[in-house]
C-alpha cells in the first residue's frame, strides 16, 4: 500500500507539528459531479452502503423519490431531488449528489478539539478518526455544509471518507465506479477542474445555459467534491448549497482570537498573581491577632 | 441587631454553617472537574488532562453532568446569600479605594460587611457566569439536535461558552489567590467555619459590629 496516500497535512486538537505537513510536491485528488447528467439512479447510494458495509437506517415515503431526507451517521451519500421552477416559467428536477465536501480548510477539523479525531491527507481527504472522537459534535458546527452526523448509541461522529480504504490502493471511490451515467469523475483537482471547466462552457455555449459554471467553492479553501451545475449563480435551489460556504465566523473567533486572548490573559493572570505575593505577600496574620488577644488587634 | 449565635469559644467567630461550607465545596469540587476537562478541550497542550481524567471520552461525557452539578450549587448559594450580595454606597467607596485593599493597607477600607463588594462581585460574577454556560452549555451538550435553521445557536454558543469559562477562570484564580495565601484564616473559615474575632473586625468591621452589637465592647 502506498504510504504516500495517507500522509497526514492536518490534524485536529493536536500540540506540535504534523508528520505530513508540508511533505508533498502537488497532487490533490478530487470527485467531480456533473448534475446536469445525474438521472437520480441512487447506484452511488448503493455502492456507498456496500462499500462501507453500513447498516441499513429506515427509509421515509413521502411519495417523493426522496426516501431519505438527510445523509446519517450511517448515510453518507445522498441525492438530493429538488423541483425549481425557472423565471420563464418551466420546471427543472435537479439531482445533487450531497456528501462531505472534502474542503481544504475543513471547519469540522479546525473545531475539533480531540486529537487525531479529524485528520487531512496528502492527498486533500478529509477523514474522521472515530476511534479518537470523543462525540463532542462541534464538527457539526464547524461544518458550514451540515454533513458532520452523530452516531446516537455510539457518540461518534461519522462520514464520506472519500473511500480512503480505495482510493489509497490506487481505485476510484466507490460512488464513482457504480455511476451509469458517467456524470461521477474522479482524479487529480487540477484534471477535473479542467473538465469541469470544459463542461461548463459546453453547457454554456451549446446547451442555453448561460450561467452554468463550476462549485468550487473559495470560502473553505476550494473542495475536494465539485460540481457543475446547470446555474452556477444559484447553488441554493439545488437541495440548499450553501452560495459562499465558510467556516462559521464564531468558530474562527474562537480559534483564533478568544484563544489567544485567553492564554494570555490565563498565563498573565498566574504570573500578575505569584509576582502580587512576592511584592505585597499576605495580609496580616491571623496568628499575630491570636497573640495579641481578641481584643488587642493592631493600633 | 447582635447576632450572639455567631459567637463561638475562644474568641472565634462563626463565618459559614455547615450548609454554606458544604455548598462551597461541592461547588469546588464540580468547577475544578469542569476546568480540568474544559481545559483539556481548550486547549491540545492541556488534551493530555481528560486522558489522565478516564479519557477525553468520558470528560465529555460526565463535563455537563458536572456543569449541572456547579449550577445547583450555585442556585443554592444564591438562596442563601443573595440578599447579604446586594451592593449599597459602601461598597461603591470599597470599589473606589480597592487600591489600599489590593496593597495590603485594609486600615484605609471602608467597613465591609459580611462580604465585601470585591467578594459581592465574585458572588454575581459567578451567578452570571454559571447562567450563560448553563444555556450555551446545554446547546453544546446535544449539539446534533439543534435544527439546521436553528444553527446561530451553536455559532454563538461555542463563542460564549469558552469565553465565559474564562471570565470565572479570572474570577477563580483570584478567589483562590485570596483564600488560600492573601488572607490568613480564611482557607479555614471555610473548612471549620469560624474565623477570629480580629479577622472578622479587621475584613468585615460593619459584620463584626452586627454580630456583638453596635455597644459592645470586642471584649464583652
Amino acid at each position: 500500500m502506498s504510504q504516500a496516500i495517507l500522509r497526514v497535512q492536518k490534524i485536529s486538537g493536536h500540540a506540535g507539528s504534523v508528520p505530513g505537513e508540508d511533505t508533498q510536491r502537488e497532487y490533490t485528488v478530487c470527485k467531480l459531479i456533473d448534475t446536469t447528467t445525474c438521472i437520480g439512479c441512487k447506484a452511488c447510494e448503493v455502492a456507498c452502503m456496500e462499500w462501507n458495509d453500513l447498516p441499513f437506517g429506515e427509509t421515509v415515503f413521502g411519495n417523493t423519490y426522496q426516501t431519505m431526507p438527510e445523509t446519517r451517521w450511517n448515510y453518507w451519500n445522498l441525492i438530493l431531488f429538488n423541483e425549481h421552477e425557472r423565471e420563464d416559467g418551466s420546471l427543472m428536477w435537479l439531482m445533487r449528489k450531497n456528501q462531505c465536501m472534502h474542503c481544504a480548510e475543513p471547519g469540522c477539523l479546525a473545531a475539533c478539539p480531540a486529537d487525531g479525531a479529524i485528520v487531512q491527507y496528502t492527498n486533500g481527504i478529509v477523514d474522521f478518526q472515530q476511534a479518537n472522537c470523543i462525540g463532542c459534535g462541534y464538527c457539526i458546527t464547524g461544518c458550514p455544509f451540515d454533513i458532520p452526523k452523530m452516531n446516537p448509541k455510539t457518540h461518534r461522529v461519522f462520514k464520506c471518507t472519500l473511500c480512503t480504504d480505495r482510493v489509497s490502493e490506487g481505485l476510484e471511490p466507490a460512488c464513482i465506479k457504480s455511476c451509469p451515467t458517467g456524470c461521477l469523475h474522479f482524479g487529480s483537482k487540477d484534471d477535473m477542474l479542467e473538465l469541469a471547466g470544459n463542461r461548463s462552457k459546453q453547457l454554456r455555449e451549446h446547451s442555453n445555459f448561460p450561467n452554468a459554471g463550476v462549485y468550487d467553492p473559495p470560502g473553505v479553501g476550494g473542495t475536494g467534491v465539485i460540481y457543475v451545475l446547470h446555474d452556477a449563480s444559484n447553488p441554493e435551489v439545488y437541495g440548499g448549497l450553501p452560495k459562499n460556504p465558510r467556516v462559521p465566523w464564531s468558530v474562527k473567533l474562537w480559534k483564533g482570537p478568544l484563544k489567544w486572548l485567553g492564554n494570555v490573559a490565563m498565563v498573565g493572570g498566574l504570573i500578575g498573581l505569584f509576582v502580587h505575593y512576592l511584592r505585597y505577600g499576605p495580609k496580616e496574620r491571623e496568628e499575630e491577632d491570636l497573640v495579641s488577644g481578641p481584643g488587642g488587634g493592631k493600633t | 441587631m447582635s447576632h450572639p449565635e455567631h459567637i463561638i469559644p475562644h474568641g472565634r467567630v462563626l463565618r459559614y454553617n455547615l450548609r454554606e461550607r458544604l455548598t462551597h465545596w461541592v461547588a469546588a469540587a464540580a468547577y475544578i472537574y469542569l476546568l480540568s476537562t474544559g481545559l483539556a478541550f481548550w486547549s491540545p497542550w492541556l488534551f493530555w488532562v481528560a486522558a489522565a481524567l478516564g479519557g477525553a471520552q468520558v470528560s465529555r461525557m460526565l463535563h455537563p453532568w458536572a456543569g449541572l452539578i456547579f449550577f445547583a450549587s450555585v442556585w443554592n448559594m444564591y438562596v442563601m446569600w443573595a440578599q447579604q450580595m446586594k451592593y449599597t454606597d459602601d461598597d461603591r467607596k470599597w470599589w473606589k479605594a480597592v487600591k489600599y485593599y489590593s496593597t495590603n493597607q485594609d486600615d484605609k477600607m471602608p467597613p465591609a460587611g459580611r462580604y465585601n463588594a470585591g467578594q459581592k462581585f465574585l458572588f454575581w460574577g459567578f451567578f452570571w457566569g454559571s447562567i450563560a454556560l448553563l444555556v450555551t452549555g446545554v446547546v453544546l451538550w446535544f449539539p446534533e439536535y439543534i435544527p439546521w435553521n436553528l444553527r446561530f445557536l451553536r455559532y454563538l454558543s461555542v463563542l460564549i461558552h469558552p469565553a465565559t469559562a474564562l471570565f470565572t477562570i479570572g474570577l477563580f484564580m483570584i478567589h483562590l489567590y485570596m483564600g488560600l495565601f492573601a488572607e490568613r484564616g480564611a482557607f479555614g473559615s471555610v473548612i471549620r467555619g469560624d474565623v477570629s474575632m480580629a479577622f472578622a473586625r479587621r475584613y468585615h468591621p460593619a459584620w463584626y459590629k452586627e454580630i456583638v452589637g453596635e455597644s459592645s465592647s470586642p471584649r464583652k
